[in-house]
């Protein structure tokens, strides 16, 4: 009796053994990033978009984050650090955030308004002693508006803005939150702190190799239950190069790439990998010179150009992996609204609005256009410039191209059309990061960002564009803020104001051991829900 | 050497300024204002006239200091100096399989002068010569990591670099580089120890040794010793190659070294980590032909003479 006992008592441990380990033992994901480096670990990343996916949303949270978990429909903001937040009725510029209480860093700290107001001088005040230059320089210029913030008491923060600015949600949302107590316990040194850092995050870092690997592991007292990893471990690796990427995939030393090259897909989908791809609040679009004397400046050559184009052909030459636009934002977009002017392809009305200002077969119209051979967001550039331009030639529009390295290429876009160094294009061809009103909408077309002070490349300037502009600034009611900015995209599409191209799908290819994953339409994501099937 | 340096830190200073590009735009984002660019340019020194930077950086550099990466804030040092050992890893590895292959390939198409085994060892050395080495990479990565699933495809071990073991977790992740960094190099010493060798059994002294009935073996001692110090020569220049014009195979299979590092800092116009690197590559390149000059002399007593 006593061994038949005993023999229930072991059965009944190695059962419980078994179920914990199968709770617990939920796999190891590896990601091979497109990134050359891991993005800056501190707090507020580099590396642009992938930076933010990978060492922001995962080892730190912002005050408002962005909501990752469905894959159907855009993305919005959702409380974060912060529960709550509302402008003082009586003074627009006021703010008021009440922080969630009873977080932790991974340090153990806890979250206070003081250790946000420390953030913020970080980013702001060189004078503190936490001033990072590397951390400002990423980003300072994404929170423009705050003039001025306080501690109100130990959960509630006070930010003040330089004028009514209904925005600072979706600038807040680029701010990533770390630890003060581990900066202090690292010496205050920032170099210290990039080996061992502590934010709030799902995620804490647990190894890091500079230019090799970072190796992430659950915070399994993370505030958000629902955001708490399945996964034991996530590995990023960088590997900034196409054919490396798609080669440690197939060969089993990653499971998960960023960014395939399409021509690996065909390759991959045979080996049964999967591609998982989903709509981004990214833009592929010409910008236009409105200087004058610019053959933008005519409404008719904008919308025959836009409608000389066909984007389904484009697909095509992209194996499918684009999204063809609509307009300037994506179809799907909560601020696409419902614009006149049919973004689609005729050529037949193309011609008749070249024609109606005066172009024709034998009064061509020449053009210049600033492109790269490669680049953050480009896709493939130069097949899908060349498309364009075989495309225009059929309105009767040459476009000449000056093709330049990417990172001069930025310069140029931060240099404008003016600028004696895009020598005399009026176009210029860009990809961009379209998640929030002011990259979206404001940047390319404010008249106070005229290039060099911002990147309205094409000096666009228009007295009802700005009054729509600080009609979004000004309405503080989402849902209304939302209907201004569908009346401001109406315009941009009916006005024609870029040439609307595509919208990337952010195309990854994994194992199909990766389980869980929901591709958000967004350019963070979400690892939580992942785990990998044996 | 000294004004060899001098030399090379002018040259890989003013390359790197007169490129087009800005190293901003690895640190900030596009829409940063142009008064946060020019405090940013302050903070790195880059507002400065080309000549006060350089002397700036000349002046840190005589006091060991490399600066700081502007892409990622570390130091050039530790950066340059962690890359340079991988390679000098990947690069001595292909080295050990290129030139004791090269040089018996050579040996035995120079000793079989004319005949099939010679022709067949030139095709093969011409070939080395020719193939693109990252493309080579790419196909034996398909061949070997993809397809057969025997060696991985990159990376310097399961750990990276930091975590080095000779063992054959580690080990296997060299092969592929490795070989395929190690081709060129064979054909080059291939072709010239051929050469050598050729025209050394052909000169009258080789002729004397075997009127004195010298045994075969001891003939091609004598042939080696008097080739050694020209292949010697070829096989330092060589390895210099392999440190620092690695950069294709070192992006083919991502290997930490200063190719790669080197690559990514053009990307960046890093120019900290661009003139660092530069400057480490060159000089190592200028010491190895110092130990080539003074080895050659050891080996061979006519260069001493002269």
């Amino acid at each position: 009796m006593l061994h038949f006992r005993n023999g229930l008592a072991a059965l009944a441990l190695a059962a419980a053994m078994l179920g914990a380990q199968g709770a617990a033992a939920q796999g190891t994901l590896r990601i091979g990033m497109t990134a050359a480096d891991i993005p800056l670990t501190t707090g507020q990343t580099d590396q642009g978009g992938e930076g933010m996916r990978f060492m922001g949303y995962t080892v730190y949270d912002a005050l408002i984050n962005w909501d990752l978990s469905s894959a159907d429909k855009p993305s919005v903001l959702v409380p974060g650090l912060a529960t709550e937040w509302a402008v003082d009725p009586e003074d627009n510029t006021k703010w008021t955030f009440r922080l969630r209480e009873g977080v932790t860093f991974h340090d153990g700290s806890p979250l206070d308004a003081e250790t946000v107001v420390w953030n913020l001088d970080k980013l702001l005040d060189e004078s503190a002693e936490q001033y990072d230059p590397r951390q400002a320089a990423q980003g300072k210029s994404r929170i423009p508006a705050v003039a001025g913030y306080r501690a109100v008491d130990e959960h509630r923060l006070e930010i003040v803005t330089s004028e009514p600015d209904a925005t600072l949600p979706y600038q807040l949302a680029w701010i990533m939150i770390s630890s003060r107590a581990n900066w202090e316990a690292q010496g205050k040194d920032w170099e210290k702190v990039a080996a061992h850092p502590s934010g709030t995050g799902p995620w804490k870092l647990e190894t890091f190799v500079p230019r090799e690997r970072a190796e992430l592991v659950p915070n399994t007292d993370y505030w958000d239950a629902a955001r708490v990893p399945k996964l034991d471990r996530l590995v990023l690796i960088p590997l900034p190069e196409p054919n490396a990427r798609a080669a440690a995939l197939m060969s089993g030393q990653v499971d998960w790439i960023e960014a395939p090259a399409p021509d690996t897909i065909p390759a991959m989908k045979g080996n049964g990998f999967v591609i998982s791809s989903n709509a981004l609040p990214h833009n592929w679009t010409w910008h236009l010179s409105r200087l004058e004397g610019s053959p933008w400046n005519d409404i008719n050559v904008r919308k025959a150009a836009n409608l000389a184009i066909d984007r389904e052909a484009m697909s095509a030459l992209l194996g499918g992996l684009m999204i063809p636009a609509a307009g300037f934002v994506t179809p799907g977009s909560q601020w696409f609204g419902t614009p006149e002017f049919k973004v689609t392809y005729d050529i037949e009305a193309a011609r008749a609005l070249m024609a109606e200002s005066g172009f024709g077969p034998d009064n061509r119209l020449k053009v210049k256009a600033l492109i790269s051979p490669s680049g953050s967001g480009q896709m493939l550039p130069l097949p899908m410039n060349e498309f364009i331009q075989q495309s225009l030639a059929e309105a009767w529009i040459d476009v000449e191209f000056m093709v330049v390295e990417w990172n001069q290429m930025i310069n140029l876009w931060r240099a404008g059309a003016a600028d004696a160094a895009v020598e005399g294009a009026q176009s210029i061809n860009f990809s961009y990061f379209i998640q929030d009103p002011f990259t979206g909408f404001i940047r390319h077309l404010d008249c106070n960002l005229i290039a060099p002070n911002g990147t309205n490349w094409g000096h666009y300037c228009d007295d009802e564009m700005q009054a729509l502009f600080d009609r979004i600034k000004t309405t503080f009611d989402p849902a209304e803020q939302d209907e201004v900015l569908r009346r401001t995209h109406e315009k941009f599409v009916n006005e024609a104001l870029f040439l609307m191209v595509t919208h990337d799908v952010a195309p990854r290819a994994m194992s199909p051991r990766v389980q869980g994953y929901v591709q958000a339409q967004n350019w963070y994501q979400n690892f939580s829900s992942i785990t990998m099937a044996e | 050497m000294l004004p060899v340096a001098f030399g090379v830190s002018v040259v890989c200073f003013m390359l790197v300024q007169i490129a087009p590009g800005d190293p901003l735009t690895a640190i900030m984002p596009v829409d940063a204002t142009a008064e946060q660019q020019a405090a940013m340019r302050a903070a790195y020194g880059l507002d400065k006239p080309v000549p006060v930077q350089y002397l700036v950086w000349v002046g840190n550099l005589l006091q060991g200091d490399m600066g700081r990466s502007i892409a990622t804030g570390r130091p050039v040092a530790a950066e340059v100096f962690g890359a340079v050992g991988n390679s000098l890893l990947l690069a001595a590895t292909a080295a050990l399989i290129a030139f004791p292959l090269g040089s018996f390939l050579g040996f035995l198409a120079g000793y079989f002068r004319d005949t099939i085994l010679d022709r067949a060892v030139t095709a093969v050395s011409i070939t080395g010569v020719s193939v693109p080495n990252y493309w080579l990479g790419i196909v034996l990565v398909i061949v070997f990591s993809v397809r057969l699933g025997w060696l991985p495809s990159m990376g310097a071990g399961p750990g990276g670099s930091q975590d080095w073991h000779w063992d054959w977790a580690h080990v296997r992740h060299l092969v592929l580089p490795a070989a395929t960094l190690a081709v060129v190099p064979v054909g080059i010493v291939a072709r010239t120890v051929r050469a050598l060798a050729g025209d050394i059994l052909s000169t009258d002294f080789v002729q004397a040794l075997h009127a004195k009935g010298m045994s075969r073996i001891d003939v091609l001692h004598h042939v080696a010793r008097n080739a050694a110090a020209t292949a010697l020569s070829v096989m330092g220049l060589q390895l210099g190659y392999l440190l620092g014009g690695s950069i294709l195979i070192e992006t083919v299979f991502n290997w930490p070294g200063s190719g790669f590092l080197l690559s990514n800092a053009i990307f960046q116009r890093d120019l900290p980590l661009l003139q660092g690197t530069i400057l480490v590559l060159a000089m190592f390149f200028v010491g190895m032909n110092l130990v080539v000059d003074v080895a050659q002399a050891a080996i061979d007593p006519r260069i001493r003479r002269s």
